[in-house]
């Protein structure tokens, strides 16, 4: 059923009687060519291209609870393709224009919205290294803007400029970044893959891989044995847990990062705004909350939930960069467990094991990706190449010695 | 005016207040909710989606309709529920989310256009064409949406922070909070009794029990003197506990000056909780009953109706002659008809769908019907009752609705224990798996009567504390039994979720297009997104999902709970630190000095140094700058580089550990040498660097980056600790105990020798790279190191800090003939690129010894960090090196952050060569230069290369040099 | 959180930075990439009990080794690195 306007009137006006599921919830076929692990955004996106793009018609998608479950349900929706290292920047900007068609292309309005990220810089130091990256940005095709104090003050006069203890100096700005509507992006991606008749099959489980002479035969789940020939792995924040099944030990690390959102108020925030001298971001949904969050805790975790000083943290850098912000509730808050990689940057490889395939260690910039990391990861599943994009996400660049490390901080998740 | 007699409020003091600029009366003791109640108004604010009237709906704080913009101006408190607001003289509250006024919202179209709007519309359409989303549909909806509008001054309030412990926590004060306290409070425990409300005594406060023949107001007044007498029971009023973390840590936030006009101290302060054991006694709150047009301003949940009879002496009529029904499914519903009537208030009717319903009191009783709609503009006027399919109207102005009780179980779920399901009370219990240390008690454990609250609460207290519980009082009980109607069918709309206009059609309709699952249901609907969290719609909404897909409820599931219990404000989460409180300052031991001599501070991380020091006369920051860089290179400059970390190495095996961290030799260090040092990361890269300094045998003084002195020194003592522990050696950070003053040019030596008590300067004593212990200014402990960052002959002297201003201010008074000259980081950094010294922008974490020139520095005789790594294949096969950068064009600008690109290639990605990663203007060489890594740049010395900088549009043409632009050789600092 | 210093007692999570694993007290010997690309990059990321290292940066400054477990948060032990190293031995 194609969704429109018309559509719509048409439903209002006839009591909504017509609509049907978004998706089917069939029974797991005995064997697939592809069988997916995990139906969370990076999953479903990676389905939804092999059968739209690739032509694979016998594809799966295993979900252990509800689809979108995972960290496409519970992120701060920021769009952005801002990164510096020519192993990320033409993959985030590949993303960013795969965003920009996304809608239409799937027939679901995820509501893609460009309202720009600002970057803010408190230091010479910060500044020129924002020019260093905006450069990066433009060479690979993306936008940016360096912005000097007035500039900012122009876009956000309500920033901390009278009383700060890191007074803002600049700023480095993507227009063409924003956000999407997070479970609009799993939905829609959802329902385009089940359009294109891939299984979306929710409550099943992986508890095991078969693997025989060295290849992957097929995977045990909690509604029992699936064969494949081939298995793709998109379960960031458990990637550590489903990969033990395979034997595997990964450059990764699981950690909580706690997101946030305020009681909704009128428009005060039209795009994303960072602090640079604290970890804290913020935007403002359609709805009229405020998104936010910060650092993560800082130590491994799987519960999905984090502690105080995180939290204090968040809320002591928002009241250092928009002292207006004091008198707006924290509604709710929540934590996502985050596959923490050794270099802060993702992996999209084959594995030792033939026919496992493994996307993980998005940290906690995954949601952005979703649209390349499913393209990509399609890509390596049909063509068993890596995508022109991402041939720099490989597994074993850190024995190589070619980390992708944005921030410069070492084989220490935890300062990613 | 519709106050009757009794009730908790002080009527001889009366306190004025506006709402939407009409002045009103209340009294001490009111709620703004019970206060508006009073003056008869009843439409209070517009919902979310439809715009739809909306009157007070609940006594507390699951309130969803009745949110006002609180003060005004830079106090403006947006989306605040009146039912929780205690009322001030002078309080001025205006209704939000609508457009012009309250009474005509333009945006009530909406609800015109509700057929098209329902349930996930906005994901199905908006889509074409591509650009009307951002330009037109977006906007407009961003517009319409958000409830209150938040003001864009600085929150002008104080709040602050503070962390209490305690044997037990009780969250609620309550008949069963009251309870555990007391017995706890007996036992000699120590005990954090907190309650949200600004009385002590939850639902006591609003029934009309007995509790051992007496009102139930009294004896939580005799409970509330006996904890006050207890200096073991602290209790805290108006404060929330709104979170449950790890390990018993509770945050809570204490609304200490909200209740004021001003507030006197702080606004608010965030309590940090850490309690061995924890009570939730957070009672439990009331869920409606969803029938057609249920959401009318004048229909309100029946105990909340019993509260405001009760506790505030007031009724949701307009006029005394107003009548009043009840929709109940369970006795609660009799109960307050029967204290309705006890206390005068006409009570038209109670409708039941039991057939087997039985009356509490004097009222007309509708067994086996339903009430099936309502009419009224703005606010009630009529509902219509449906029994056995043949419907009358009743014309009644208020509706009180009673769908039985859900327990508070929110905080003991925050540790992601699920609900449970019980057959037995028809609601949610807490989880089996509670926060460790947590216990639950009362009408939130599903005890509701006033006995068995207050007899869990006291035994649940004795139990955890060991003790014998407090003697109770004789009280009521009388079990709920709740057979819960979980909607009443019909055509009309039956709100659920009252802020999101979420209906039952809507969850209908989400069960249709597969949203089944809770979460899904949630997401897609925005069931229970709103600022009342859900607080009266979630399990109803539960209720009917499960009737549709003919599961159970308990197979239907529930969502997880999460912090805040309700919403914080972000200032108290904040605790008060924004601002210039945000972070420490630090400040240089010579801090004064500069002051005094009018310099230009710059933040260098929590430190405060001097930029420079700008002179009169000079009208641009780089005739200072020059004038400082040209002092150095001329005569004597003076430079407080305390910032740099500065470490104590002590132990026989001090040069073993020194081997092991810095990737060069260090043991081999004679004794009054010095030896720049780079220290790798065990993968591989170049992590920090500075100065090492034997001053004895077992005696080494290391220097780190300013940025990285506190994690090198952790990164010290986790190797000591963890990786070496068998050798003899220890750490100590002396950052802030020795100022360090750089005092560098051809002028330093003789300059240093005025202050140093008889100490032998010559470069044959003192050679380059050595350093010794000595005294200055007649008997002040001073270490000296002949060391130089800027190429100069230059020393650095450190003194106890206490000595570092006085010093500072002595070498600039005896130097004045000398030319002496105070220079700031910026000065420092010239200096340094014109000598080609890497710091913090080529150290940055991805650069490699190898890059930085340092290749060779790195020992293959011995095992250090990161030695084995930075011989990867990807480390070694690295061709960039750091190159110096010259502008061919003296006028042209070379802006660090430039990329470096080959003459004539294209300006992408793929022909990058390196980047700028520091530049200035050189005074020294009067050109523009820079520093930059460079594909085999070492190879590529004389060429010319392109800077690009397409992010401002410029490029420059440059000349690949050595990074040593000034003195390669080295004589200038040996001299 | 709340760390159960042995030296100390119980202290708030907040006066520590965390690290990671404490595997990483068992850095290899000899000039093995392969063995040292393991200690530097390869975890078993445990959803249940975890050694892990925390330093007491606001307090004695000691390195701890912390049992904790990474599903339910609850530490079951704190020793000094020192004390795990030297046992090791």
């Amino acid at each position: 059923m194609q969704f429109n306007g018309l559509r719509l009137l048409w439903e209002g006006l006839t009591g909504h009687k017509g609509w049907g599921p978004l998706w089917r919830d069939p029974d797991p076929k005995p064997e697939y060519d592809i069988l997916v692990v995990g139906g969370g955004g990076h999953g479903l996106a990676t389905a939804y291209y092999l059968a739209s793009i690739f032509g694979q018609a016998r594809v799966a998608v295993l979900e252990k609870g509800w689809l979108g479950s995972g960290n496409i349900g519970r992120n701060t929706t920021i769009i952005r393709s801002n990164y510096l290292l020519p192993g990320n920047e033409p993959f985030y900007e590949f993303s960013m224009k795969l965003w920009e068609g996304l809608e239409q292309e799937f027939n679901f309005n995820a509501m893609v919205s460009q309202r720009g990220i600002l970057n803010l810089c408190h230091s010479d130091g910060q500044r020129d290294a924002f020019r260093r990256r905006g450069n990066a940005m433009l060479l690979a095709g993306a936008d940016a803007e360096l912005l000097d104090r007035d500039g900012v003050r122009a876009m956000y006069p309500y920033l901390n400029f009278a009383n700060a203890r890191f007074p803002i100096k600049g700023g480095l700005l993507q227009r063409r970044a924003g956000t999407a509507r997070h479970d609009g992006v799993a939905w829609g991606y959802a329902r385009g893959a089940d359009r294109k008749g891939v299984d979306i099959i929710q409550n099943c489980e992986v508890t095991g891989f078969r693997i025989d002479g060295g290849a992957v035969r097929g995977v045990e789940t909690t509604r029992g044995y699936i064969g494949a020939k081939k298995v793709g792995v998109a379960v960031a924040g458990s990637t550590g847990r489903v990969m033990a099944h395979a034997g595997m030990r990964l450059p990764i690390e699981s950690h909580v990062l706690q997101a946030f959102v305020s009681e909704g108020l009128k428009p005060i925030i039209d795009g994303v705004i960072t602090f640079g001298a604290g970890h804290f971001y913020v935007s403002q949904s359609d709805k009229g909350g405020l998104v936010f969050g910060g650092d993560i805790d800082g130590y491994n975790s799987y519960a999905q939930r984090g502690n105080l000083p995180a939290v204090e943290d968040v809320a002591e850098c928002g009241m250092a960069i928009l002292p207006a912000l004091g008198r707006a509730r924290l509604l709710r808050s929540w934590g996502g467990t985050t596959d923490m990689s050794m270099d802060g940057s993702p992996i999209i490889d084959a594995t030792p094991v033939q026919g496992l395939y493994l996307n993980a260690g998005w940290c906690y910039g995954g949601f952005k990706a979703t649209p390349a990391s499913g393209y990509a990861f399609a890509h390596l599943l049909a063509t068993g190449r890596p995508h022109d994009t991402a041939t720099a996400f490989r597994l074993d660049r850190f024995a190589r010695g070619c980390p992708i490390d944005e921030n410069g901080a070492g084989a220490q998740p935890n300062l990613h | 005016m519709t106050r009757i007699p009794g009730g908790l409020v002080d009527r001889s003091r009366t306190l004025s207040f506006t709402f939407d600029g009409t002045r009103y009366e209340g009294h001490p003791g009111d709620t703004l909710a019970s206060a508006l109640m009073a003056n008869g108004v009843r439409l209070v604010g517009r919902s979310f989606k439809y715009h739809r009237p909306r009157g007070i709906f609940s006594a507390g704080s699951e309130e969803p309709n009745a949110l006002v913009t609180l003060r005004s101006g830079a106090r403006a408190e947006p989306n605040t529920r009146a039912t929780c607001v205690e009322l001030y003289d002078g309080l001025a509250a205006t209704s939000q989310n609508r457009w012009p006024c309250l009474d005509f919202d333009a945006l009530a179209v909406n609800d015109i256009a509700s057929p098209f709007l329902a349930a996930g519309f906005y994901y199905k359409t908006f889509m074409w064409p591509k650009p009307f989303w951002e330009k037109l549909y977006e906007p407009l909806i961003r517009r319409a949406a958000g409830l209150g509008a938040l003001g864009r001054d600085p929150d002008p309030d104080a709040y602050d922070k503070g962390f209490l412990h305690c044997d037990l926590l009780v969250i609620g004060g309550g008949a069963a909070g009251l309870a555990a306290a007391l017995t706890a409070g007996r036992a000699g425990a120590s005990v954090i009794l907190a309650d949200e409300d600004f009385r002590l005594g939850g639902r006591l406060l609003m029934e009309s029990h007995l509790l051992d023949d007496g009102p139930a107001a009294a004896w939580v007044a005799a409970a509330e003197a006996d904890l006050d007498t207890m200096p073991n029971v602290r209790i805290l009023r108006r404060t929330t506990v709104f979170g449950s973390y790890d390990h018993g840590i509770f945050g809570a936030i204490e609304r200490v000056g909200d209740h004021l006009p001003r507030p006197e101290t702080v606004r608010q302060t965030l309590w940090r909780i850490t309690a061995r054991h924890s009570i939730l006694a957070a009672g439990a709150t009331e869920r409606h009953i969803p029938f057609a047009d249920n959401d009318r301003p004048g229909i309100l949940l029946g105990g909340a109706l019993r509260a405001y009879v009760n506790r505030w002496g007031v009724t949701p009529q307009a006029r005394d002659s107003d009548r009043v029904a009840i929709f109940t499914d369970n006795d609660d519903g009799h109960r307050t008809a029967a204290d309705l009537v006890a206390r005068g208030v006409p009570v038209l009717a109670v409708i039941d769908p039991r057939r087997d319903a039985r009356r509490f009191g004097e009222y007309q009783l509708f067994s086996g019907a339903t009430v099936t709609g309502s009419t009224g503009r703005r606010s009630l006027t009529s509902i219509e009752i449906t029994r056995d399919g043949r419907s009358d109207v009743l014309e009644c102005a208020v509706l009180g609705v009673s769908g039985g009780w859900n327990p508070n179980v929110h905080l003991a779920s925050h540790h992601r224990g699920r609900p449970q399901w019980s057959q037995a009370h028809q609601a949610f219990l807490p989880p089996a798996d509670l926060p460790p240390g947590m216990a639950v008690a009362g009408a939130a454990a599903g005890h509701g009567s006033p006995h068995a609250a207050l007899r869990s609460g006291a035994q649940t207290a004795a139990r955890l504390l060991d003790c014998s519980a407090a003697l109770l009082p004789h009280a009521e009980d009388a079990p709920l039994c709740q057979l819960p109607l979980w909607h009443v069918p019909g055509r009309g709309r039956a709100w659920v979720d009252f802020q999101s206009d979420v209906t039952v059609k809507d969850i209908a309709l989400a069960h249709r297009e597969n949203m089944r699952s809770v979460e899904h249901l949630k997401r897609w609907t925005t069931l229970g997104m709103a600022t009342d969290q859900g607080k009266t719609a979630n399990v109803t909404a539960l209720g009917v999902m499960a009737e549709l897909t003919g599961a159970s409820v308990a197979q239907t599931g529930t969502t997880v709970f999460r912090p805040p219990y309700t919403p914080v404000a972000l200032a108290a989460l904040g605790g008060g630190d924004s601002g210039m409180t945000f972070r420490p300052t630090r400040l240089t031991p010579t801090h004064g000095f500069a002051v005094a001599h009018g310099a230009r501070l710059v933040e260098a991380g929590q430190w405060m140094r001097a930029q420079m020091f700008p002179r009169a006369g000079e009208t641009h920051w780089r005739d200072t700058v020059d004038r400082e860089v040209m002092a150095v290179r001329a005569g004597v400059g003076l430079c407080d580089v305390t910032t740099l970390g500065k470490i104590d190495v002590q132990g026989a095996d001090a040069g073993a550990f020194l081997d092991r961290i810095y990737c060069n030799a260090m043991a081999s260090l004679r004794v009054g040498k010095v030896r720049y040092g780079l220290m790798l990361r065990e993968d591989g890269f170049a992590y920090d660097d500075g100065t090492c300094a034997r001053l004895a045998d077992t005696h080494y003084v290391v220097t780190t980056t300013t940025a990285n002195a506190g994690l090198v020194y952790s990164r010290m003592e986790f190797a000591r600790q963890c990786l070496w522990p068998d050798l003899d050696v220890q750490l100590i950070s002396t950052t802030d105990a020795w100022a360090q003053i750089a005092v560098a040019g051809p002028k330093s030596r003789a300059l240093l020798e005025r202050v140093v008590d008889g100490f032998d300067m010559s470069n044959a004593a003192v050679p380059f790279m050595s350093c010794a212990a000595l005294t200055v200014c007649g008997g002040v402990r001073a270490r000296l190191f002949r060391i130089s960052f800027s190429g100069e002959l230059a020393y650095e002297i450190a003194v106890p800090a206490r000595y570092g201003n006085a010093l500072m201010a002595r070498l600039a008074d005896l130097g004045q003939d000398l030319g002496v000259t105070p220079y700031g980081t910026e000065a420092l950094s010239v200096l340094r690129i014109e000598k080609g010294h890497a710091a913090a922008a080529e150290l940055n974490g991805q650069t490699t010894a190898q890059m930085v020139g340092m290749g060779r520095m790195v020992s293959t005789r011995k095992d250090s960090i990161g030695a084995v790594m930075s011989r990867r294949k990807g480390l070694v096969s690295d061709t960039r090196r750091l190159v110096g950068l010259r502008a061919i064009d003296p006028a042209a600008r070379i802006p660090a952050g430039a990329h470096l690109f080959a003459q004539g290639a294209a300006r992408v990605t793929a022909t990058d060569q390196g980047w700028v990663t520091s530049a200035c203007w050189s005074p020294h060489l009067k050109t523009p230069i820079a520093l930059g890594f460079l594909a085999d740049g070492a190879e590529r010395m004389g060429e010319t290369i392109v800077a690009a900088n397409p992010l401002e549009g410029d490029e420059v043409t440059l000349t690949v040099t050595s990074p040593h632009f000034i003195d390669p050789e080295g004589d200038r600092l040996r001299g | 959180m709340l760390i159960p210093h042995p030296l100390l007692g119980p202290r708030d999570a907040q006066e520590f930075t965390y690290l990671g694993d404490a595997a990483l007290l068992n850095r290899p010997e000899g000039g093995d990439e392969a063995a040292f690309h393991a200690y530097t990059h390869l975890r078993d990321n445990p959803a249940g009990p975890h050694r892990e290292l925390w330093y007491h940066e606001q307090g004695d400054r000691s390195w701890l080794v912390v049992t904790r477990d990474t599903a339910t948060h609850e530490i079951v032990a704190a020793e000094l690195a020192m004390d795990v190293k030297g046992a090791a031995r």
